[in-house]
C-alpha cells in the first residue's frame, strides 16, 4: 500500500462524516417516537419534546398494556406471522426442490407456469371477486391463503438449491435414497442460511401488511396490529384516547399514538440485525439468478 | 408411501419405472401449483368483466357485452376526470422515484466501498437497513411525527430557528417532496446490498493497476468500480422502467389524505376507493387490465432496448 496524500485522508473524513449524517437521518425519526412516547403530556403540548424524553413515565406504555384491543390484535398478528412463516417456507421449498431435478418430465412447461405470475397480475378487482367467490371474505384464512407463497422467494431458494453439489445428491440416489430422503437429509439441513433469509422477508411482509386486511377483512376482530394502526393515525375509529377520566388531554393521545407504534415496530427491529449475514446473502441470490 | 404401482410391460413400462420414482416430486408441487392455480391463475377468469357490464345476481359467463364493442368501460375510464390524475400521479411519482430514489442506493454503496474502518461500515450498514423494516403505515407515522406543522421535530426546529412552520404534508407540492424523500428513506440502505454484492465481485488486480498507472480514488470509482456494476444497474433499471406505471398501494394509500388527493391518488388506490368502495367493477377492472398489459408492454420495451444497446437484458 502506498501512503496516502492529504486530499485522501480528507475525503476518508469526508466519507466517514457521510455515513455518520446518513445513520442519524435513519435513528432520529425513532428517536423522536421514542422520545414522544415517554414524555409528559405538558412537554407534549407545549412542543418541547424533540429527541430526548422529558417529563419521563411509562404512562402510555402502560395504557397500551392494559387495553385488550392492543393485546388481542398483537397476539392475532404474532400468531399470524408464525402461521404464515411457516407455511410459506414449506410451500416455497415444496415448489423449489423438485424443479432442480433436470430430468423431471414437464420441468420446462411448470418453469412457464410459474414465472407467467410474476408477469401478469389479474388486478385488484378480480383477486377480490375471487375471494367473495371463495367465501374468504372476512374469514381469517384470506390473511393466510392468497400470499402464501411468493414466485420471487422460490426462485431464490431455488437459486440456492442449485448452489448445493450435485454429487451429495447423486451419491445418496446410488444408495437408494427417495427424493423425499434427500429433500429431508440433505438439502435441508444445508439450507438454513436461505431458511433464515426468507423466514424473514415472509415474516416481516406479513407483519406490515395491511392492506389485505383493508380489502378483504370487515370483521375488526381479525385486523391485523398495521391495519388497527392506520385507523388509530386517520382517526378513522375513535379509539386512540382512552376513555379514562382526566386522560383526554391532546397530549396522551400523542404519547400513546407513539407508544402503538413503538409497540408494533419493536418487534422486527429486534430480529432483523441478527440475521443481517443471511439475508445479505439472500438478496444477493435473487438478483444474480434473475 | 409407495401407492402408483407400475404398469407391466408394454409402451409404459418405462413411464412406469419413472413414475415409479419420481412420483415424489410431483406430489411436492401439487400444493404449490394448486395455489397458483386458485389464487393467480382463477382470478383471470374474472377479468373478463372489464368488457362485460356486471351484474350481482347473473354468472359472469351469462353477463352481456358492454357496449362499443366491449370497450365501454375503457372508454368511460378515460374520460373519467379521477382516473386521468390517477394515471398522470402514478407517472409522474414512478417517474420521480426513478430520477431521485433509483441513484440513491448506487451513491450510497459507492460511499460505503471508501470506508475504511471495517467495523464502523458494518454498524453503518445495519442501521442503514432499518427502515426497510417499517410498514408503510409506521413510516407515515413517523412522518406525521417529524413533519406535522406544529409539533413535528423538523417544523419545531424551524421555528427555533426562526421559520415559518412548512406544511410538509398538507400542501400538494410538498407532499411530493415529502413522499418521494421517505420513499429514498426506506429504500436506499436496502437497495445498496445488491451493488454491493456487485463491487465485491470485481477484481482486485484491476484497481491494483490503476493504482500503479496512477489513478486517484474517484478516477477508480469512475473507470472501474461504475463499469463493474453496470450490468446490475442495467438489470435494476429495466425492472424499475418496467414498473413505471406499476407501483404498490401501500405507501400512496398510508400518506395520503384529503387536502392532497388531487397529487395523490395513483392508479392502485383508485381502484380501490372506486371499486371496492364504490363497486364500479367493470370500470375498475378495465383499468387493471390496461395498467398491467402496458406494464408488460413497458417492460418488453425496456429489455428491448437494452438489448439493443449491447447490455444483457434480464431474459
Amino acid at each position: 500500500m502506498k501512503v496516502k496524500s492529504r486530499a485522501d485522508k480528507v475525503w476518508d473524513i469526508v466519507f466517514v462524516i457521510f455515513c455518520l449524517l446518513v445513520s442519524a437521518m435513519c435513528i432520529i425519526p425513532m428517536l423522536n417516537l421514542l422520545a414522544k412516547s415517554l414524555s409528559g403530556t405538558d412537554f407534549l403540548v407545549r412542543n418541547e419534546v424533540y429527541i430526548i424524553p422529558k417529563g419521563l413515565n411509562f404512562n402510555a406504555y402502560s395504557t397500551v398494556l392494559k387495553d385488550p384491543k392492543y393485546i388481542r390484535a398483537f397476539v392475532w398478528t404474532v400468531f399470524l406471522t408464525v402461521v404464515c412463516t411457516i407455511l410459506s417456507l414449506t410451500m416455497t421449498t415444496l415448489c423449489a426442490f423438485p424443479l432442480i431435478f433436470e430430468n423431471l418430465k414437464g420441468r420446462k412447461l411448470i418453469n412457464i407456469f410459474i414465472t407467467i405470475t410474476m408477469f401478469f397480475n389479474a388486478g385488484t378487482i378480480p383477486n377480490y371477486l375471487l375471494m367473495q367467490k371463495l367465501h374468504l371474505l372476512s374469514n381469517p384464512l384470506v390473511l393466510i391463503l392468497p400470499g402464501v407463497m411468493s414466485v420471487y422467494n422460490m426462485i431464490i431458494m431455488r437459486s440456492f438449491f442449485y448452489g448445493i453439489p450435485d454429487s451429495l445428491r447423486e451419491s445418496a440416489e446410488i444408495d437408494g435414497a427417495t427424493f423425499f430422503e434427500i429433500l429431508v437429509m440433505i438439502y435441508l439441513p444445508l439450507s438454513k442460511p436461505v431458511m433464515a433469509t426468507l423466514a424473514l422477508f415472509y415474516a416481516v411482509g406479513r407483519w406490515n401488511s395491511y392492506s389485505d386486511a383493508l380489502m378483504y377483512m370487515r370483521d375488526t376482530k381479525f385486523y391485523p396490529l398495521q391495519l388497527l394502526l392506520y385507523n388509530i393515525i386517520n382517526n378513522i375509529n375513535q379509539v386512540e384516547v382512552a376513555t379514562q377520566e382526566g386522560f383526554s388531554a391532546p397530549g396522551l393521545s400523542e404519547s400513546l399514538k407513539a407508544a402503538i407504534v413503538m409497540f408494533s415496530t419493536v418487534p422486527i427491529l429486534c430480529i432483523y440485525p441478527f440475521l443481517q449475514k443471511y439475508f445479505i446473502h439472500g438478496v444477493t441470490l435473487g438478483a444474480v439468478k434473475e | 408411501m409407495g401407492k402408483t404401482p407400475a404398469p407391466k410391460g408394454g409402451k409404459s413400462k418405462s413411464f412406469g419405472v419413472y413414475m415409479k420414482r419420481y412420483w415424489q416430486l410431483y406430489a411436492m408441487l401439487l400444493l404449490p401449483l394448486t395455489y397458483l392455480a386458485v389464487f393467480k391463475y382463477a382470478p383471470m377468469i374474472y377479468v373478463q368483466i372489464a368488457f362485460k357490464k356486471y351484474s350481482l345476481v347473473k354468472s359472469i359467463w351469462e353477463l352481456p357485452l358492454a357496449d362499443n364493442h366491449g370497450f365501454e368501460f375503457f372508454i368511460k375510464a378515460f374520460k373519467n376526470n379521477d382516473f386521468k390524475y390517477a394515471l398522470r400521479n402514478t407517472l409522474t411519482l414512478n417517474l420521480l422515484d426513478l430520477i431521485f430514489g433509483f441513484p440513491a442506493p448506487i451513491i450510497f454503496a459507492l460511499i460505503l466501498n471508501e470506508l475504511c474502518f471495517k467495523r464502523y461500515k458494518k454498524v453503518v450498514q445495519t442501521i442503514a437497513y432499518m427502515p426497510h423494516f417499517l410498514s408503510w403505515v409506521i413510516i407515515y407515522s413517523l412522518a406525521l411525527q417529524l413533519l406535522a406543522p406544529n409539533a413535528g421535530l423538523i417544523n419545531m426546529v424551524i421555528k427555533d430557528l426562526g421559520g415559518e412552520a412548512i406544511p410538509f404534508l398538507n400542501d400538494e407540492s410538498h407532499w411530493i417532496g415529502s413522499y418521494i424523500s421517505f420513499g429514498i428513506w426506506q429504500n436506499f440502505g436496502w437497495g445498496s446490498i445488491v451493488y454491493l454484492a456487485a463491487i465485491a465481485g470485481i477484481n482486485p488486480e484491476l484497481y491494483e493497476a490503476a493504482a500503479v498507472d496512477g489513478a486517484g480514488r474517484f478516477r477508480k470509482m469512475w473507470h472501474i468500480t461504475l463499469p463493474g456494476i453496470k450490468p446490475t444497474i442495467v438489470v435494476l433499471l429495466i425492472m424499475s422502467l418496467g414498473n413505471i406505471l406499476g407501483g404498490g398501494f401501500d405507501r400512496p394509500f398510508a400518506f395520503q389524505n384529503n387536502l392532497v388527493m388531487r397529487v395523490a391518488d395513483v392508479i392502485a388506490t383508485f381502484v380501490y376507493r372506486v371499486g371496492i368502495k364504490g363497486l364500479q367493477f367493470s370500470l375498475t377492472t378495465a383499468v387493471g387490465l390496461f395498467q398491467s398489459v402496458v406494464g408488460v408492454f413497458f417492460l418488453l420495451m425496456a429489455n428491448f432496448i437494452s438489448r439493443k444497446l449491447g447490455e444483457r437484458g434480464i431474459w
